[in-house]
């Protein structure tokens, strides 16, 4: 099969690491390093949710969440090396309309149903919780 | 993957500067982004779109988690050991395919087969797992018809876990396609595409264990 | 064995439908066997079926669309008549007859009508105006537009084996679960949606791809004609928003088949959630529709004022705006559905929000045409007949987007006034446009002028005549989808939207007049040189039809209206540019796995839907081994030799050179 000639390339496809050769130890390095922090994230937020006398008990939700985040962000970053360089400049901004458009479906539909849970009727509202 | 093209001033390529001379006008005539960049791009668009529909399934399980119906909520029916086994396995399994990516543009065998059996059988562990977590609530009478949250719980988990399925179903035939073909250009885009699906679904499965699980049993 | 087909699920008491279904069928039979008698049959799966030249698809995506715009139009032709007959009486169509053509009229228009015209011609044009040789993925192209043609044929099948839904384009629950709707018509609708979903979103990742990732040399993002801008934004539309609509209908299927409880009205479910998931897709759908109609304008309206578009960057910004806003106004689709005064609040400002940047580009247009020297060619009539009625139907929008005023007039023909008014004159007419203005291009000659200004007026004033009534009746207050009546005030009006229908149906028969009348006349209207219009962008520097390379070499681009520059330069030089260097080009093989793919699709549809588990099995196995097929293939590429390329480009620039000649004898 033939490869048409092309041009030194300006962009990194997404999941592709930057350097100009293959390098193993660099590459196996990234990854042991994300695997490290996200082991140490998950515990952390294992911990967080079982044993709950160490946090303030309303904040756990949040933390949980934040840990989430970024281990999200470990992820995105070691495994799947995506930079803010110019040349993945295109797969960040692809990121972020997912990211936008996730939150606004995720919070909206919470905020629009909540709302409409609220002003329904009592009688319908002890039905729902006592079937 | 040099940066040494990048034009001055416009490293977005957007062309504010007008009359400027992007890198591609002075080049020769097949002037266009590598296939592997084409494709890799395409199968991220294609990820967005799979976190989207994960995302409508959240938000039906945020919306539905109180919904229990005199049957059971979350903190009663999740084994939170169960649910840390099941992360441990999928995260090593993300790195075993980092390791098999890295194997196979290194093109050695041992590396590339050795790494994707482990994540083979690391997937495998996840999906009996679930699956035993599965049989288990149904045989109690706890099934995704007994209530609203549940619905949804077995929805957003299932569908997380038909998604592994048809990972490891394409683990295998990216094994075959290597052990057939070699490490050709096209079979090579095909694992760049696989090795993203696979770190997805890692990153979705952290969404999923805090907010099903964790936050579930928190509260 | 079967499942529950039974022989009953053909309609054999009831005429309409198996009158219809007969005639199709016998239609159809004869098209098929005039096929393979006259030998068509070699070329149609070797040039069409299994093409995946961006092209090809772009016209086949048209077709299925202009064909199921008869169907759908057909069905709307039966709701106006019964309408008209229905005042203190029952009409001729009983209600649940009713209930499944106006709940087919709205699935057929929106997801295989207005959707695949949309993706067809953004299919056939985009590559073009890129300045490159195909779509990022031309295989999955042909898988895209065969799993929609699957949907639709679905669709088409509930006519005469089964039922289809009665529950409105949107199957809302309660009334879409299987308790209130126990036949098989919910579920076609579900499959044949599903399925052609994936179609869609497939089409939609190959475009957002192609447009970001593909372009000639020198094409910076500033440089894409606005065609491709809105072509951008609506398929980035369609990869956030369609997810929504699959996993809302999934959850729907799941009800219904396994008893789930997502939506019933018992064991917690919750019914309004239906609503706020499918309009949170619903709304970027109409978006979706919208935006590239906006952007034919703005290919048409430049090029027949022969001035460049009015603020190229405000149009950019724009497009871009409506992308994003878009998926922040769903619930305006259902102010009165419980939600309170804040939330309602919110929704109405966002949607008012919403209209500004649609202005921006009305008045972008306007601009545009403003000192310019315009041609009234019928893509010209079209566009300015979609810039007066859609501004209307804009301000109609804008007055429901207030939650008060929508509390009157919603689920009222008001409404439906208003979805049609914007619809029909921004998206209808902007594909009839675009079908026009690109038709020369995909085949060789023109359309008949004369047939077409008349198909334009009918439809004009057949479309006022059957909409404006609506809003009068809206405000009377009568509810929609209603099978019969009897307040007096309406009937008149109702009589009126039926003779506007009539008129419309007028159109529609000059329009196909127009078609066979052009065919007959192809060599009096023969494109010669490609660029029939006087085009500004890249599309009109290939030949007519274009050769599947599009372009020997890539082109470079040195500003917007890539194309015009380098036009005023030959004429000015009286010289073409430069002979160009041919090489040999490589283009991907064309592929039956799109068709096969579909047509596996279509029996794991059917079978799921009549619950034959063992045949969906067999779909399901067929679909994979096909696609595995496909990635064991070892040669992707064929060559085209050098000679061939410089025969086929050599002739055209023969054509531009006498053109250019003639241009100086005339001077």
């Amino acid at each position: 099969m033939i490869e048409p000639q092309t041009i030194p390339d300006t962009d990194t496809a997404p999941g592709d690491p930057h350097a100009d050769s293959i390098n193993p130890a660099a590459g196996l390095i990234s990854y042991g390093v994300g695997l490290g922090f996200a082991v140490l994230l998950t515990v952390v937020a294992f911990i967080l949710a079982t044993t709950t006398h160490l946090v303030w008990q309303p904040s756990i939700p949040v933390a949980l969440c934040v840990l989430a985040v970024g281990q999200m962000a470990i992820h995105l970053i070691f495994f799947l090396h995506i930079t803010s360089g110019p040349d993945n400049f295109n797969n960040v901004m692809a990121l972020a309309f997912g990211v936008i458009i996730v939150f606004l479906l995720i919070v909206g539909s919470l905020y629009i149903m909540s709302n409409m849970n609220q002003n329904m009727m009592p009688m319908a509202g002890m039905l729902q919780s006592q079937q | 993957m040099s940066s040494t093209t990048v034009p001055h001033g416009d490293p977005y390529h957007l062309g504010l500067f007008a009359g400027d001379h992007s890198p591609t006008a002075e080049h020769g005539v097949h002037d266009l982004l590598s296939k592997r960049i084409v494709t890799g791009y395409g199968f991220w668009i294609f990820l967005l779109s799979d976190i989207v529909m994960f995302s409508a399934f959240f938000a039906s399980f945020a919306v539905l988690r109180d919904a229990t119906a005199g049957g059971p909520s979350g903190d009663q029916i999740f084994d939170i050991t169960d649910t840390a086994l099941e992360t441990a396995l999928l995260l090593l399994s993300s790195f075993t395919c980092g390791v098999a990516f890295i194997g196979a543009q290194l093109k050695r065998d041992t590396w590339y087969f050795g790494a994707m059996a482990l994540t083979f059988l690391l997937g495998v562990g996840f999906l009996l797992l679930e699956s035993r977590e599965f049989a288990g609530l149904v045989s109690q009478g706890y099934g995704p018809t007994r209530s609203a949250f549940l619905s949804s719980f077995f929805t957003l988990v299932g569908c997380h876990g038909i998604h592994v399925t048809l990972g490891l179903l394409w683990l295998l035939t990216m094994m075959a396609q290597v052990w057939a073909k070699g490490y050709r250009p096209d079979i090579m885009r095909r694992l760049l595409c696989f090795s993203l699906f696979w770190h997805t679904l890692d990153i979705i499965w952290v969404a999923l264990f805090t907010v099903v699980y964790l936050i579930g049993v928190a509260t | 064995m079967l499942g529950k087909l039974t022989w009953s699920a053909i309609p054999f008491d009831q005429p309409i439908p198996l009158a219809a279904g007969a005639a199709v069928g016998v239609i159809l039979l004869l098209i098929l066997a005039w096929i393979v008698i006259a030998g068509h049959l070699p070329y149609l799966w070797r040039e069409w079926i299994t093409s995946v030249d961006h092209k090809r698809i772009g016209v086949m995506y048209t077709l299925l669309a202009m064909v199921m715009l008869l169907r759908g139009f057909s069905d709307a032709i039966m709701m106006r008549s019964q309408q008209a007959l229905a005042f203190h009486s029952n009409g001729y169509l009983p209600p649940d007859h009713y209930d499944q053509i106006f709940s087919a009229h709205g699935t057929l228009m929106i997801f295989f009508v207005a959707m695949p015209f949309v993706i067809g011609l953004a299919n056939f044009v985009v590559p073009l105006q890129l300045g490159v040789r195909d779509v990022a993925f031309p295989t999955l192209n042909s898988v895209g537009f065969w799993l929609t043609a699957t949907g639709a044929l679905l669709v088409n099948i509930s006519l005469v084996v089964g039922e289809f839904a009665r529950t409105g384009w949107l199957p809302y629950p309660p009334l879409s679960e299987l308790t209130y709707s126990p036949g098989v018509g919910v579920d076609y609708y579900l499959w044949a949606l599903e399925i052609s979903g994936v179609g869609t979103l497939v089409a939609g990742i190959n475009l957002v791809t192609t447009i970001l990732k593909m372009h000639a040399p020198g094409m910076t993002y500033l440089r894409m004609p606005v065609f491709c801008w809105t072509v951008l934004a609506s398929n980035l539309l369609i990869v956030a928003a369609f997810p929504i609509l699959t996993a809302t209908l999934a959850e729907l299927l799941l009800d219904r088949y396994l008893g789930f409880h997502f939506f019933t009205n018992t064991a917690g479910g919750n019914v309004m959630m239906f609503m706020n998931l499918i309009w949170a897709w619903g709304h970027p759908e109409v978006y979706i529709l919208v935006l590239p109609a906006f952007g034919i304008y703005s290919e048409v309206v430049p090029t027949f004022s022969g001035k460049p578009l009015f603020g190229y960057r405000s149009m950019v910004m724009a497009t871009m705006a409506i992308c994003l806003i878009s998926f922040m106004v769903w619930l305006h689709h259902f102010f009165t559905m419980g939600a309170g005064p804040t939330v309602n609040a919110i929704f109405g400002i966002s949607s008012m929000i919403i209209a500004v940047p649609t202005g921006v580009k009305i008045f972008n247009w306007l601009f545009t045409m403003y000192g310019g020297r315009l041609h009234f060619t019928t893509p010209m009539m079209w566009s300015i007949a979609f810039i007066i009625t859609f501004a209307v139907g804009g301000m109609t929008g804008v007055l429901l987007a207030v939650p008060p005023a929508d509390f009157l007039v919603h689920n009222s023909l008001f409404l439906v006034a208003h979805f049609h008014n914007v619809i029909i004159s921004g998206v209808l007419f902007g594909v009839f446009a675009g079908y026009i203005y690109w038709f020369p291009k995909a085949f060789g000659f023109r359309l008949h002028e004369g047939w077409g200004k008349a198909a334009f007026w009918l439809w004009q004033v057949g479309y006022v005549l059957a909409w404006a009534p609506g809003y009068v009746l809206g405000l009377e207050g009568m509810t929609r989808r209603m099978q019969h009546y009897d307040v007096a005030e309406w009937h008149p009006w109702l009589l009126l939207m039926a003779g506007g229908t009539a008129i419309i149906l007028a159109g529609i028969v000059c329009q196909i007049i127009q078609l066979f009348v052009s065919i007959r006349q192809r060599e009096q209207l023969r494109d010669v040189t490609g660029d029939v219009w006087n085009g500004r962008s890249l599309e009109w520097a290939t030949p007519s039809p274009p050769p599947v390379f599009n372009f020997p070499i890539l082109p470079r681009v040195q500003g917007e209206d890539a194309y015009w520059s380098v036009k005023q330069r030959a004429i000015q030089e009286m010289q073409l540019s430069a002979e160009p260097e041919y090489t040999e080009i490589e283009m991907p093989r064309n592929s039956p796995t799109g068709f096969i793919c579909a047509f596996f699709a279509t029996i794991i549809g059917f079978a799921m839907i009549w619950h034959i588990w063992w045949l969906a099995g067999v779909g399901i196995l067929g679909a994979y081994i096909a696609f595995v097929v496909f990635a064991w293939r070892d040669v992707p590429e064929y060559i085209i030799p050098a000679s061939e390329v410089a025969a086929i480009w050599g002739a055209n620039r023969q054509a531009r050179k006498q053109a250019l000649e003639r241009m100086a004898v005339q001077s």
